[in-house]
C-alpha cells in the first residue's frame, strides 16, 4: 500500500523533472492528479480497502496529492520564471514614455523668486488695479499734472484721468490708504509704457517695495536691496547706490550690481562700465506721506522697484526683451 | 544734455581722463548715458599729397588726382575747383563716415575708379566752408589722421539729467558741480559791457499784462549788426554738443543758453511794431506762424510775447516768423526772461512743441540768472556782430522771487539718512555746492539753510537732506537691515490660488504664456461677439502703439490665437498652454474698468508627439475638457456640470462642440469647446484648436479651504456593468446622473467605460456602457445583493431611456 504511493510519486516526481513546457507539465497534472490519474484512482480506491487501513491510506494519499500539486505548481511557476520574455534583454536605450510638462514662464519664475525673497524678509504681497487713476499713478506720488517729471514715463492714456499704470508705484498710495504703519508691502504686477523697441516692450513687469515705520532710515533701505541683490544673485555681487531722482522719494538712490556677466571688468552687457542698473529706491517723499495722511514728523519710510524683465534678461543671458511676449514655445520650452 | 569737455574746460580745471570724469559725474547724480568721441570719425581721415591732378576724361568739372598718404598712392576723383599738385589734403578713405551720415566707399565716377574721397572742411565738419577741398597746412605728417595731425581731441558726455536738475541743463551747471567734487574754482564768463549812446528806455518798453506767467522779462537792445555766419570757435562749440549753426545772431542766443542755462530770443527790433514788448495772453482763437513756419492757434491760456500790435513770440517756447533775424537785420532787441514753468509746460504740450526753451522754462530756470546772460549774450552779439550797444537794460520784474531759507533739522536729518553729522559737518558738505548755512539763536539742533537762486529744485527740509547725503556720499551712509514684523507677510489668498493654478497647469503639460493686455481692436468681431456681448465694452487706448494694441482684452482668447499663430509660422504645431491674466471691461468715461482674473488655455495638434510606442493622435473636445475636469478635481471642486451654452455666451466655439462649466451653485466658471472654424480663418489658424477661459476669483470662492480626511473603505467594493443601446443624442452623463439619484445606498461610483456608434447597433443608436460600483461601509458585499440592486436598476435605466439591451 505505502510503497505503492510512494512508486507513483517518485515517477511523477520523475516526470515532471523532465517536463520541458507547460504542455509537458499538463500531461503530468492530468497523468497522476486529473479525474482519471494515478493518484486520483487510488484515492477513489481507498473505499474498497479494509476499514482499519483506510484512515492511513487516505492520510498517505492526500500528502501525496499535496505535494504533487506543490511541485506541478512550482514547475509552473519555475517555467514562467524562465520564460524568453521574462529573460530576454530589452533595448533599454529606446526612450521612455515621457509626461509632459509644461514650462513656467521665466517671467513669472523672476518674479515668483523676487516675492519669496522678500516675503522671507517680512514684506507681505499685495496687488492693485493695472488701469489706474491719473491721481493714483501719479499725483498722490507727487507728481502734478504738468511736471516734467512725467515725461520720465511715456503714459498710455484710457482718458484724461484714467491711465494704464506707468509703474507698480501707485500701490504705494493703496497699501498706505488701507493701513496704518509698520506697512512693509511688495507689489509684483504688469505696468505699461508707451515705448517699443529692442530694450522696451509697451508692458513689462515690476516689482515695488515699501517699508514705512518710526526710524526707517537710508541705512536701512541699503541693507534691505543689498541682502536682497545677494539672495538673488550672490553674496559677491556688489552694489553701489547712487544720487537720482524719483518724484515720490527723496533722497533718491539708484542701485546698481556689480556685472554679473563680466563681474566689473567691462563688456557688452555692461556697456563697459562694470556696473548694471536694476533698481529705483529712495526714502518716501514727504508729499507722499501727506497725500495718506500719515505723520511726516513720526513716521519714515523707503521704497524700492525693479523690472523683472531686466532680471530676468540679465539671470538668463536673453538679448531682446520681446523675447517674453512673444511666447515662442522654443524660447519658453528652456525655462 | 550733451556737454563737451573742451567748453567744460573753459570753466573749470577738469579732472584727468574722461572715464573717470563720467564715473564722478554719474555718482553725484548726473548720469553719464555716453561718451562720444568728438572727432572719432576722423581716424581715417588720412593727411595726403595731391601728386598729380589730370582732367576727368569723361566730365569737364571733375579732375582725376593721383594722391599718396606716404605708403599707399590711389586714384581720388575729386571735383574741387581749387585741387592743385603739391597740396596736402584730408584724404577720406573707403568706410569712413561723415558728420552728416555719409559713408566714403570706393567708387566709380564716370568711369574712373576712385578711392575715397577729398574733404572740404565743410564736409568734416570743422567749418562752414564749403568753398572748396581744405588744403592743409603743408608742415603736416603725411599718413596720419588729420585729428592727430591738427592735435583735434574731445570728447561730449551726453548726461541723462533728472527732472529735479535744471540747473545743470548748462555748460557752466555742470562745471559747477565738477568744481564741487574735484574742490576746484570755477571761472565764470566775463559779463562786462561796453555801451553806447541814449538809454535803452529812450528807444523801447517793455510791459507786462501778465505777471504770473511772466515775472521778470528783461531786455537789451543791439544797434548796427552785420548778420552773418559765426566764426569757426563758436560753430564748434554748438557742433560739439549736436546743435546747427545758422547765423552769428541766433547762435550767440543758443551758445548762451547752453552755457549759462538762460533761454533768450532775438527779435528784428524794426519789425516790431510800436518798437516795444507788451507781455500778454494770446486772445482766444489767435493764429500766430511760429519760427518753424507752422501756423498755430492759440488760447487765452498761452502767455505771448507782442509787439504794439500783435504777437511776435510764444513766451519761452518758440519766436515768430514775423520778427525773425534775417540776413538784412540791424537791430536786435535781445530778450531775457522768466515765465511761469507749469504755463510753459502746458503750452508747449497743446502746441507740440518742445524746444530748448520750453525745456529749461518747464523745469525752471535761475530767477537771479536772467541779467547776466542777457549782457553775456548782448556783448557777443556786440563784439562778433560788430554792433554798437545801446546803454542799459530793461528789466521788468514784477514777480521777485523772495529769498528762500530753510530750517534744516540735524537730528531729523540723522534719523532720516542713518548718518552720524553734525552741524558743521552738514554746514560744510552744503557749503562746497554753494548751499549757505547759518546757526539758529537758541536752537542748536537747527540750522537755517539758504539754497543758491539756480538751484529751483530746494524748497522742503528732504531737499537739503538729500544734498547732504550725496555731498556726503551714499557709500558712505551704513548698511543695516531694519526689523520687520513678521505677522503680516506672506501672499494674499488668492494670489496663492493663482500660483496653484500655474503649478497645475504645469504639471497637466500646458506651458505657461504672457500675452499682452493689449489686442487689435476688431477683436470682438473676429470673435463673433454678439452686439450686446459684454466682452464688446471694451478699454480704448488713446494713444495707442499700434491698431493690433489698441484696446485692452476682455478675454485671453485672442493672444492666445496670437501666439498659436506665431508659434504655427515657425512649424511649432503640437501646443499645449495657458495664460493667468487681467481682463478688462469698460465702466464708462472716467472710470476705471472692471479688472477681471481669467484662466484660459489651449490645445491644438497632437496630443503627444509621434514616438516609437505611439502614433501621433489629434488632440480634441474631450482633451482640453479633461484637463479642465483635472484642473477643477485638482483644486477639489466638485459639482462641476457642463452644459451647452446659453446662445451667444461662447459664439467663438462650435456650436456643438462647446460647453459651458457650471459650479454646483450655478455660478457660471467659464467656457470650453473647440474653436469656431471661421474664427480660427480669422486669425489664419490651419489646424484644430481647442479652448477653455475660467473666471479665477470664481474658482477661487468655490476651492474648499480645508481637508477634513475620510475614513479609507473597509469592506471591498463590487463592480457591475450593464450595456444599453440608446438614442444617439443622449448625454452620457444623464444616465450616469440617473444612477447616482437612483436612491440606491450602495452605488459608490458611476463611469462610462465604452461608447459604441456602428455596426451592429443600429443607425441613430449608440451602445453605452456604464460600471457601477457598488460598496457597504458595513459589511462586505454578497453577490447576490449586488445583482437583486443591479438588475432593479438597469431596469429603470431601460425604462428611463427607452433604451434596449444589446443582442
Amino acid at each position: 500500500m505505502k510503497q505503492e504511493i510512494q512508486q507513483i510519486q517518485a515517477e511523477a516526481q520523475a516526470d515532471l523533472a523532465t517536463a520541458q513546457n507547460e504542455k509537458d507539465i499538463e500531461a503530468v497534472a492530468v497523468r497522476y492528479l486529473g479525474r482519471k490519474g494515478a493518484l486520483t484512482g487510488f484515492l477513489r480506491n481507498i473505499a474498497k480497502l479494509p476499514p482499519e487501513e483506510r484512515a492511513a491510506a487516505g492520510k498517505q494519499a492526500n500528502a501525496a496529492k499535496q505535494s504533487l500539486e506543490t511541485a506541478v505548481r512550482k514547475a509552473r511557476e519555475e517555467l514562467e520564471r524562465r520564460a524568453p520574455e521574462k529573460t530576454a534583454a530589452i533595448d533599454i536605450s529606446l526612450p521612455g514614455r515621457p509626461a509632459i510638462p509644461g514650462h513656467t514662464h521665466p517671467i513669472s519664475q523672476i518674479m515668483q523668486e523676487i516675492c519669496s525673497i522678500l516675503e522671507r524678509m517680512g514684506f507681505s504681497v499685495a496687488e492693485g488695479p493695472e488701469v489706474e487713476t491719473d491721481y493714483y499713478n501719479f499725483e498722490a506720488l507727487n507728481v502734478p499734472k504738468y511736471h516734467p517729471a512725467r515725461d520720465m514715463q511715456d503714459t498710455f492714456y484710457i482718458s484724461e484721468n484714467i491711465v494704464l499704470r506707468t509703474q507698480t508705484s501707485p500701490m504705494q498710495i493703496r497699501a498706505m490708504e488701507n493701513q496704518t504703519p509698520p506697512v512693509a508691502v511688495i507689489a509684483p504686477g504688469k505696468v505699461f509704457r508707451c515705448d517699443s523697441d529692442l530694450t522696451h516692450t509697451p508692458m513689462f513687469h515690476q516689482v515695488e517695495g515699501l517699508l514705512v515705520d518710526e526710524n526707517i532710515s537710508f541705512a536701512d533701505l541699503k541693507g534691505t536691496l543689498t541682502a536682497f541683490v545677494h539672495a538673488m544673485f550672490d553674496r559677491e555681487t556688489a552694489l553701489r547706490f547712487r544720487p537720482s531722482f524719483f518724484p515720490f522719494t527723496e533722497p533718491s538712490a539708484e542701485v546698481d550690481i556689480l556685472c554679473v556677466m563680466c563681474r566689473g571688468k567691462g563688456c557688452r552687457v555692461c556697456g563697459q562700465s562694470g556696473w548694471l542698473e536694476i533698481l529705483g529706491s529712495g526714502m518716501v517723499h514727504p508729499n507722499v506721506f501727506r497725500s495718506v495722511g500719515y505723520d511726516t514728523q513720526r513716521f519714515t519710510g523707503f521704497a524700492f522697484g525693479m523690472g523683472v524683465e531686466r532680471i530676468a534678461m540679465l539671470k538668463y543671458g536673453i538679448d531682446d526683451i520681446r523675447k517674453f511676449f512673444n511666447n515662442d514655445m522654443r524660447f519658453l520650452g528652456q525655462f | 544734455m550733451k556737454v563737451s569737455l573742451s567748453w567744460l574746460q573753459e570753466y573749470v580745471p577738469l579732472p584727468d581722463g574722461v572715464a573717470p570724469l563720467a564715473e564722478k559725474l554719474t555718482m553725484v547724480g548726473l548720469e553719464v548715458d555716453t561718451i562720444e568721441d568728438r572727432f572719432g570719425y576722423l581716424d581715417t581721415v588720412k593727411v595726403a599729397r595731391v601728386e598729380a591732378v589730370s582732367p576727368h576724361p569723361n566730365a569737364d568739372k571733375l579732375k582725376c588726382c593721383t594722391v599718396s598718404t606716404g605708403e599707399h598712392r590711389a586714384e581720388v576723383v575729386c571735383g574741387a575747383p581749387n585741387v592743385a599738385a603739391g597740396q596736402l589734403v584730408p584724404l577720406a578713405l573707403p568706410g569712413t563716415v561723415l558728420p552728416d551720415g555719409r559713408e566714403i566707399r570706393s567708387a566709380t565716377i564716370r568711369g574712373v575708379a576712385s578711392y575715397g574721397m577729398i574733404c572740404s572742411r565743410a564736409e568734416l565738419e570743422l567749418s562752414g566752408d564749403h568753398s572748396g577741398i581744405w588744403v592743409l597746412p603743408d608742415a603736416l605728417p603725411l599718413g596720419v589722421s588729420v585729428a592727430q595731425a591738427l592735435d583735434l581731441s574731445d570728447h561730449v558726455l551726453d548726461i541723462d539729467l533728472t527732472p529735479n536738475r535744471p540747473d545743470c541743463l548748462s555748460i557752466i551747471g555742470v562745471a559747477r558741480e565738477i568744481a564741487a567734487f574735484s574742490d576746484q574754482a570755477l571761472t565764470m564768463p566775463d559779463t562786462g559791457i561796453e555801451e553806447k549812446g541814449e538809454a535803452i528806455q529812450e528807444r523801447t518798453s517793455v510791459t507786462i499784462e501778465d505777471p504770473d506767467l511772466c515775472p521778470r522779462y528783461a531786455a537789451r537792445l543791439i544797434e548796427d549788426v552785420t548778420v552773418g555766419s559765426s566764426p569757426d570757435w563758436l560753430q564748434e562749440r554748438l557742433r560739439s554738443v549736436g546743435q546747427r549753426p545758422i547765423n552769428n545772431i541766433v547762435d550767440i542766443t543758443n551758445f548762451v543758453m547752453l552755457e549759462m542755462g538762460q533761454p533768450l530770443h532775438a527779435f528784428d527790433f524794426d519789425r516790431l511794431a510800436g518798437q516795444r514788448i507788451v507781455v500778454r495772453r494770446a486772445r482766444p482763437g489767435e493764429a500766430f506762424v511760429s519760427l518753424d513756419q507752422k501756423e498755430r492757434r492759440l488760447d487765452a491760456d498761452m502767455l505771448m510775447i507782442c509787439d504794439g500790435e500783435k504777437p511776435v513770440a510764444i513766451g519761452g517756447v518758440m519766436g515768430g516768423l514775423n520778427s525773425e533775424v534775417e540776413p538784412a537785420t540791424r537791430n536786435i532787441l535781445l530778450e531775457s526772461a522768466c515765465f511761469n514753468p507749469v504755463s510753459i509746460r502746458k503750452t508747449a504740450k497743446k502746441l507740440g512743441l518742445h524746444t530748448e526753451a520750453s525745456h529749461r522754462f518747464e523745469r525752471g530756470v535761475d530767477p537771479d540768472g536772467t541779467l547776466a546772460a542777457l549782457d553775456r549774450a548782448a556783448r557777443l552779439i556786440a563784439e562778433l556782430g560788430q554792433g554798437r550797444l545801446v546803454t542799459g537794460a530793461i528789466d521788468a520784474h514784477p514777480g521777485k522771487t523772495p529769498m528762500r531759507s530753510i530750517s534744516l533739522d540735524i537730528a531729523a536729518t540723522n534719523r532720516l539718512l542713518g548718518t552720524n553729522l553734525d552741524g558743521s559737518e552738514i554746514s560744510r558738505l552744503l557749503a562746497a555746492i554753494g548751499i549757505e548755512t547759518e546757526a539758529v539763536a537758541g536752537d542748536p539742533d537747527r540750522i537755517s539753510v539758504t539754497p543758491p537762486s539756480f538751484r529751483v529744485d530746494l524748497t522742503q527740509p528732504e531737499d537739503i537732506m538729500e544734498e547732504v547725503a550725496r555731498t556726503w556720499g551714499y557709500d558712505r551712509i551704513p548698511t543695516r537691515l531694519p526689523r520687520i514684523a513678521a505677522d503680516r507677510a506672506g501672499l494674499t489668498p488668492l494670489r496663492r490660488t493663482k500660483l496653484r493654478l500655474g503649478q497645475l497647469m504645469n504639471g497637466q503639460g500646458f506651458t505657461e504664456t504672457v500675452n499682452y493686455s493689449f489686442i487689435r481692436a476688431d477683436a470682438a468681431d473676429v470673435l463673433l461677439l454678439a452686439e450686446d456681448d459684454p466682452r464688446r465694452r471694451s478699454v480704448k487706448i488713446l494713444n495707442p502703439i499700434s491698431e493690433d494694441q489698441a484696446v485692452m482684452r476682455t478675454t485671453l482668447i485672442p493672444g492666445l490665437l496670437e501666439t498659436l499663430g506665431r508659434n504655427l509660422a515657425h512649424q511649432v504645431k503640437n501646443l499645449r498652454y495657458f495664460e493667468l491674466g487681467k481682463v478688462f471691461t469698460d465702466r464708462g468715461a472716467d472710470e476705471q474698468p472692471h479688472e477681471e482674473e481669467m484662466l484660459a488655455g489651449l490645445w491644438s495638434g497632437d496630443r503627444a508627439a509621434a514616438a516609437w510606442h505611439a502614433k501621433p493622435v489629434p488632440c480634441d473636445f474631450y482633451d482640453i475638457k479633461g484637463a479642465v475636469e483635472s484642473l477643477l478635481k485638482a483644486l477639489r471642486i466638485e459639482g462641476v456640470a457642463y452644459q451647452t451654452p446659453a446662445a451667444g455666451t461662447a459664439p467663438y466655439l462650435r456650436a456643438g462642440a462647446a460647453a459651458a462649466v457650471v459650479a454646483a451653485d450655478g455660478t457660471p466658471l467659464g467656457v470650453l469647446g473647440a474653436l469656431a472654424p471661421e474664427v480660427a480663418a480669422g486669425f489664419d489658424l490651419k489646424q484644430s484648436v481647442f479652448i477653455f477661459e475660467l473666471a479665477v476669483s470664481r474658482l477661487h470662492a468655490i476651492i474648499p479651504d480645508t481637508i477634513t480626511a475620510r475614513p479609507i473603505p473597509v469592506y471591498p467594493s463590487i463592480a457591475r456593468d450593464i450595456t444599453l443601446i440608446v438614442p444617439r443624442a443622449l448625454a452620457a452623463e444623464a444616465v450616469c446622473r440617473h444612477i447616482r439619484n437612483s436612491g440606491e445606498a450602495l452605488v459608490e461610483d458611476v463611469r462610462i467605460f465604452d461608447v459604441f456608434e456602428g455596426v451592429p447597433i443600429p443607425d441613430a443608436k449608440k451602445s453605452l456602457s456604464v460600471r457601477v460600483t457598488y460598496r457597504s461601509p458595513e459589511a462586505t458585499l454578497e453577490d447576490d445583493a449586488v445583482n437583486t440592486i443591479h438588475q432593479r436598476l438597469s431596469a429603470q435605466l431601460l425604462e428611463a431611456f427607452q433604451a434596449q439591451l444589446p443582442t
